[in-house]
């Protein structure tokens, strides 16, 4: 049996065709190209979210534009008071959020803020940011939260 | 003569060889940058803004449930200290009642739940609160949801043709007030 099994396998060619190869990884290549969203901005705040159960999953990435109220990062450790990032900068007037919420909603109509809030941020701040949302007419908004399991 | 003579003697090709490699290279990068996992959380619409032609609208009492947090994380609905885990049955009461209970409301179209805190409340408080009412609108959602199609809500949106009535959410939605803030003592800093 064994001898005939040997036989067998000797005679033909066991080489796996490599020539569709670069077609298949430029495949993988291109969906990931397409559905790729470059790595957020660094951020200048710290957010710790809080959870949550009742919970929703944004499906376009794209249209969401965040932002970031928490206790600025100070240098060299420690954390100084709360502070609103937009994008890659920390806004100090809050009433140029209307300026720079009206221009993106401009271009994305149907844009959802993301609200990253850490949790120990008072919400007087929030109402403040909010507010602002309210005046840019940007109203769709989510506040973002981390999945809080069933038995924790 | 000579030049010619010497490009028809080679053979021209491009080596594809290591095609598959450069490939394989910019597939790693592009694996490595993305972020697959998508933002999850608490969707909420806010109100436009209030303006002399726009004013607030009139809602009679009965169809409000005032739900509000004070810095210390005290829940008072309707006047009433509250544990925040029994939110969540109240808002259900409130948006079920069909218009039996006078201090509730009407019909579960009008029902409004409005949300305040003081602007002292920490954010983690807030969110709690406003899960649980959120909660509370999914779970009558997915019974109802049950009632009609035998399924979750989730799943029985998902059947939903284009353009097709969402029957669940006509007759459940969710109204959720956030309201103006109080000052609360002293301004934030």
């Amino acid at each position: 049996m064994s001898v005939h099994f040997k036989k067998k396998s000797a005679k033909t060619k066991q080489n796996i065709p490599t020539a569709s190869l670069p077609d298949i990884i430029f495949m993988l290549l291109i969906f990931f190209m397409v559905t790729t969203v470059l790595r957020e901005t660094e951020l200048l705040v710290r957010t710790t979210l809080p959870q949550a159960e009742a919970v929703e999953k944004i499906e376009q990435k794209r249209l969401v534009s965040y932002i970031y109220i928490g206790p600025q990062k100070a240098e060299g450790g420690g954390y100084g008071d709360d502070a609103v990032q937009i994008d890659d900068a920390i806004v100090d007037d809050l009433t140029r959020i209307r300026e720079i919420m009206y221009r993106k909603i401009l271009e994305e109509p149907r844009m959802i803020i993301s609200l990253r809030v850490d949790k120990d941020v008072e919400t007087g701040l929030l109402y403040d940011v909010q507010q602002e949302l309210r005046e840019a007419e940007t109203l769709r908004i989510n506040y973002s939260t981390t999945r809080e399991m069933a038995d924790a | 003569m000579p030049l010619l003579k010497r490009r028809t003697s080679r053979e021209s090709e491009i080596p594809t060889a290591s095609m598959a490699d450069i490939a394989f290279l910019l597939l790693i990068f592009f694996l490595v940058t993305t972020t697959i996992d998508a933002d999850s959380g608490i969707y909420m619409q806010l109100p436009p803004p209030i303006t002399d032609d726009n004013p607030p609208p009139e809602i009679p009492d009965r169809n409000l449930l005032m739900v509000l947090v004070n810095s210390n994380g005290d829940v008072l609905v309707e006047g009433e200290f509250m544990q925040i885990t029994n939110i969540r049955d109240e808002v259900k009461r409130h948006v079920l009642n069909q218009g039996q209970d006078p201090s509730y409301a009407d019909s579960p179209d009008e029902a409004i739940v409005s949300f305040k805190t003081e602007r002292g409340t920490d954010y983690g408080t807030y969110i709690e609160v406003l899960d649980e009412i959120k909660a509370a609108y999914i779970e009558i959602r997915n019974d109802y949801a049950r009632q009609v199609a035998g399924v979750d809500y989730n799943t029985y949106k998902g059947r939903l043709a284009e353009g097709e009535a969402d029957v669940v959410a006509d007759t459940y939605p969710i109204k959720i007030s956030l309201a103006e803030p109080d000052p609360g003592g002293q301004p934030a800093s």
